[in-house]
């Protein structure tokens, strides 16, 4: 215990410290709250009003730089609920030509939110409407209008490709938080792909209000305002007319057309049939028929090109063909005859009456199930493999890397795997070495578990043109204003398959076409005078109805331009419905007009939807 | 029993409890508008941050009855084992902490989170009072000046590897306690210039604060001295080996940085001034050389912290208050938004309930770190100015307490408790309106929060019960 203080004296110091210190703070506290007028928001209860800058969203072009999708402006009407005083609502709800009830209901709601902060009152207000309200705008103290700009469509095309844009849900508030209440988003296509390059970066204007709801003037100068980034414009990949007449010749019938560019990957259409006019989704018409295109059996809504898996019946014979060729299990000479169909113990794969027996070209051409019947097991018993185990890999390999069962990678949003079994797949569905090749004989001919997309049908299709490589099908060629697209898209996959294997398809593809009468080619209505098509038909049996009508298609034979694939639902062979499709597209892509306008008016007038069929 | 108790009682010094009450309901009063919602308007709303408060206000009235009811003895015999405690469960906090704001700091103690480190203050405090009250220790002993050094230091490095940058740096307010008791005057003057050698490393580029410290050696030698001759020559000595140092680096294609080059050929200079030295008896000439190599070493390493140890919103904080950096959307954006905050308030304030700076989440951390900017804005200056009256006086009528009491040990704890609330009161307002760098420590009994309140609380009442203690224990 010490008993003397010999250092009493500095509490003096301590003490006068402290009071010095407090003396400096109410000083300068006097400054900022009563001197410097520059803090001074309140002296009338001032309010700072942070009003979103919104840019415009980018426009969306064609290939060939014709507008797709702009802009139109639209005035949505916001509230403050904090700062509403009593009004006329009787001509406020007038001007605005809605229920009292509905107005009232509004800011009980936006109150609900928040006080203070500004809620959407009523959206998309005419421009008419808006110079009504902005006259009388002092009587209502606590609304204001916010202006923003809302998609237009000059033409109604493409809606599936192109997408839709809506207001943001709570669950994309949370998870990022650039997006505030009442804030658009992509929400499908490539509006939602691309919704970081088209949305532009917002920006924000601060005002002071005073408490007649005038705006005085910008807070500071503008010192703290930043500017809104207009969004990056798309350029398409798809041909507006041939997309237009895709959707022309897809009606009343249910299924899809893609056509996409060999030499780069470039969709140039992308029909989903039935589909819908993009404006119905614009804005407040979205509410009044989202709920209709939701609930029609027919989902319009689906986008049936990437998230439709259908069997490729006898298209894939094709594929069988070259994985024959490249395993060294089919030789172009190699014959088989056809009964017609084919017999193996206890197995019956029927076909349809042609020459036989038939090499590879002729077995392409005529589509012979029983020749590939042959193809198939050729290739699962291949003595090279020590089991069916191996074999099946082998081939299993050079479907994924023809893009089939997994997602191609297409910059569209929801893109479907298809479907590609695997050997446990057969071991769960059989058990362990309780199949064989001809337990798997249907996918000889393309039918049974195999799943593929009409994307990945037209990428075969490309694939072929190509003899033997495609670059990832994507539906934007070029961001505005920025170096590339996504670097992925111009890398060549190839799909391990020599080039001289795809000669000998080729030339089936083209007799397929362009065989002599009585020769038994499959498709000789997809002729085109002039242009050297190749094809392959497929009718895929559907269990639920009548068959598939598939054709894939690319033209001209050599520097092939188009590729080309059409499913029609429940359209019966390949040939009836889906080759002349396939050709009334190649012919308006490559020439940009018809001459058999008989085949387009029986296409365009067949009603596969509601049971009335021409002829 | 009964008769002590009241007895105890009636010696409380009620206008200090008095003055914590009014300071704890008039902080709950501004927590409530700042955190305030329509849709939750009642106070015992436990979702909302007044209701929680409500309840931890209730706990810190509970906690102060138990700290003053017990025996001022028990705090003495208990300071050490106290002391160990509570470092023990700042270590334990870097274990088993939960992470809270990228600081581990937080024990979860059931659906509640305890902050170590604000209790830690309390122990550091009896202990250091219990230290420096043993007969014969004086701080101009250096044993005993590094022991006590040591003892503010462990908690506060503890505190530092959470990382706690605020809670560590209010450490630094037992240099006051340290004061008072008899630091010597000189430590204190080379630790200001230290700390002012500092600042300027900082604020200047440091070419110019080795320059300047370079002229400066030179003038106090020359006053020193009073030979001219000498000091030219060791100029002349210290430039030539600069000189020749850059010739090396440049012919050898070494490069060094300028920086290497200025310390070496110093360090070199010095070993050629030795001998002088002892020849010519210049004891005044070592001790300032040595200072100059000191302090451009120090120079160095400030620089050294600043660009590669401390972080980078450390950085730019501080870089903000020393008016190097303005950002108002970035770092200094709750300087800035709470210096509109309480500059909007006006002389008299915009009312209870009816700030919108505070309403709109401007300001962040608005119901703990910066419980000011409320004041401010709903109250004004007249608000302001009542608060920083009421604390300096609470403040001063703790520092009379300290001065009357008759052992060191209550008193040393009592200058404790002053010098903590101090640097906390004046550090928190301080950075609300851009007079400190935002270091994140709660304004004491008025911030939103369990632990701080309660560390306040029982720290301020251990002290009341010393102080009615004072006649019948001493130590």
């Amino acid at each position: 215990m010490k008993e003397f203080d010999q250092f009493a004296g500095r509490k003096y110091i301590v003490g006068g410290l402290v009071i010095l210190l407090a003396f400096i703070y109410v000083v300068k506290l006097f400054v900022i709250q009563v001197v410097d007028e520059s803090y001074q928001l309140s002296a009338s209860n001032n309010v700072l009003r942070y009003v979103p800058q919104y840019p415009a969203r980018g426009l969306i072009y064609d290939r060939n730089h014709k507008l797709v999708v702009s802009n139109e402006a639209a005035y949505d009407l916001m509230v403050i609920p904090s700062q509403v005083a009593s009004f006329d609502t009787a001509e406020f709800c007038r001007i605005l030509d809605v229920p009292v009830e509905e107005v009232r209901n509004g800011i009980r709601k936006a109150a609900g939110y928040s006080r203070l902060k500004a809620s959407v009152l009523v959206k998309q207000l005419s421009a008419r409407t808006y110079a009504q309200l902005s006259e009388k705008m002092f009587k209502f103290p606590g609304f204001y209008v916010q202006p923003r700009t809302i998609r237009h469509y000059n033409t109604p095309v493409a809606a599936h490709m192109l997408g839709y844009v809506g207001e943001v849900t709570e669950r994309i508030i949370k998870r990022d938080p650039y997006y505030k209440m009442g804030d658009y988003i992509g929400i499908s296509g490539i509006e939602k792909s691309y919704e970081k390059q088209l949305r532009g970066e917002k920006g924000v204007k601060i005002y002071l209000v005073d408490v007649h709801n005038r705006i005085k003037g910008s807070y500071k100068n503008g010192k703290y305002d930043t500017a809104a980034v207009v969004g990056k414009n798309l350029i398409a990949c798809f041909d507006k007319d041939l997309q237009q007449y895709g959707e022309y010749l897809m009606h009343n019938k249910v299924g899809s057309i893609v056509a996409i560019e060999p030499k780069t990957g470039e969709v140039l259409c992308e029909v989903s049939s039935p589909g819908y006019d993009p404006a119905l989704l614009i804005g407040r018409n979205r509410s009044k028929y989202f709920p209709a295109l939701t609930q029609d059996t027919l989902k319009p809504l689906f986008n049936r090109a990437i998230m439709a898996s259908y069997p490729p019946g006898s298209t894939f014979k094709v594929v069988n063909a070259l994985i024959g060729l490249q395993e060294g299990v089919l030789f172009p000479s190699s014959t088989y005859s056809c009964a017609p169909g084919y017999y193996a113990r206890g197995v019956y794969v029927g076909c349809h009456i042609h020459h036989t027996p038939l090499n590879l070209e002729g077995a392409i051409q005529n589509s012979c199930n029983a020749y590939f019947c042959h193809v198939f097991r050729n290739i699962l018993d291949n003595p090279r493999y020590p089991s069916v185990y191996q074999s099946f890999d082998a081939w299993k390999h050079y479907l994924e890397q023809f893009g089939f069962g997994h997602k191609l990678g297409v910059d569209l949003p929801n893109e479907l795997n298809g479907f590609l079994p695997d050997t446990s797949y057969y071991d769960r569905y059989y058990h362990k070495n309780g199949w064989s090749s001809l337990t798997l004989i249907s996918m000889a001919i393309g039918q049974g578990e195999l799943g593929l997309t009409p994307l990945q049908m037209a990428n075969l299709a490309a694939t072929v043109a190509n003899r033997g490589y495609y670059y990832t099908p994507h539906v934007v060629k070029e961001i505005e204003g920025s170096a590339s697209i996504d670097k992925k898209y111009h890398i060549k996959h190839k799909v391990g398959i020599d080039s001289v294997n795809f000669a000998i398809v080729v030339d089936g593809m083209d007799l397929v076409v362009n065989g002599a009468p009585g020769t038994g080619s499959t498709a000789r209505i997809a002729h085109i005078d002039g242009i050297r098509v190749c094809g392959k038909t497929g009718t895929a049996q559907n269990p639920h109805g009548k068959d598939h009508s598939i054709f894939m298609a690319f033209a001209p034979r050599d520097n092939p331009e188009i590729a080309v694939s059409v499913y029609v639902e429940n359209g019966g062979f390949g040939s009836t419905y889906a080759a002349p499709i396939a050709s009334l597209m190649i012919e308006k892509y490559l020439r940009g007009k018809i001459t058999r306008k008989w085949l387009e008016e029986r296409m365009r007038n067949t009603d596969l939807i509601h049971g009335v069929q021409e002829k | 029993m009964e008769y002590r108790r009241s007895k105890i009682l009636g010696r409380i010094d009620w206008l200090t409890v008095l003055m914590y009450l009014a300071l704890v309901i008039f902080g709950f009063v501004n927590i409530y508008s700042s955190a305030f919602r329509e849709d939750h308007p009642g106070i015992l709303d436990f979702s909302q941050r007044y209701g929680k408060q409500f309840y931890w206000i209730v706990a810190a009235f509970i906690l102060a009855v138990m700290g003053f009811m017990i025996n001022t003895r028990f705090y003495y015999f208990f300071a050490y084992p106290l002391y160990f405690l509570s470092l023990l469960s700042l270590l334990a906090v870097l274990v088993v902490g939960a992470t809270i704001h990228g600081s581990r700091s937080w024990i979860p103690v059931g659906a509640f989170h305890i902050q170590p480190a604000e209790f830690a203050k309390v122990a550091t405090s009896l202990a250091l009072a219990k230290y420096l009250s043993y007969y014969n220790r004086s701080l101009d002993q250096f044993k005993t000046l590094l022991n006590t050094s040591l003892m503010i230091i462990a908690p506060a490095f503890l505190i530092l590897l959470q990382p706690d940058m605020g809670s560590t740096l209010v450490y630094v307010a037992f240099v006051l306690v340290l004061f008072r008791e008899g630091l010597p005057a000189s430590v204190l003057i080379v630790g200001f210039l230290f700390a002012l050698l500092f600042f300027m490393t900082l604020v200047l580029d440091k070419t110019i604060v080795i320059i300047g410290l370079f002229v400066l050696t030179a003038v106090i030698h020359l006053f020193l001295e009073k030979k001219v001759n000498f000091t030219l020559k060791g100029i002349a000595m210290i430039l030539l080996t600069g000189i020749l140092f850059w010739a090396a680096s440049e012919l050898t294609g070494k490069n060094f940085s300028v920086y290497t080059i200025i310390f070496l050929s110093l360090i070199v200079a010095g070993i050629v001034f030795i001998p002088f030295f002892y020849r010519y008896k210049l004891k005044k000439s070592a001790i300032l050389y040595a200072v100059l190599l000191g302090s451009v070493f120090f120079a160095f390493s400030v620089n050294y912290v600043f660009n590669n140890i401390l972080e980078e919103h450390q950085r730019t904080r501080i870089n903000i208050v020393l008016g190097i950096e303005s950002d108002p959307y970035g770092s200094g954006y709750n300087v800035n938004q709470s210096k509109i905050a309480i500059g909007s308030g006006g002389f008299s304030g915009k009312g209870f309930l009816h700030g919108t700076q505070t309403k709109f989440n401007f300001v962040p951390e608005q119901s703990t770190d910066f419980i000011f900017c409320t004041v401010g804005e709903e109250w004004g200056f007249v608000g302001t100015f009542l608060v920083i009256a009421f604390y300096l006086l609470f403040l001063l009528r703790i520092l009379m307490l300290a001065e009357r009491q008759r052992s060191s040990f209550n008193r040393i704890y009592g200058y404790s408790v002053f010098s903590l609330l101090s640097f906390h009161v004046l550090v928190n307002i301080g950075m609300t309106i851009g007079l400190f760098p935002v270091i994140g420590i709660p304004l004491p009994f008025f911030s939103y929060g369990g632990s701080s309140l309660w560390a306040f609380t029982i720290l301020l009442f251990i002290f009341l019960r010393m102080d009615a203690d004072r006649m019948e224990i001493a130590f």
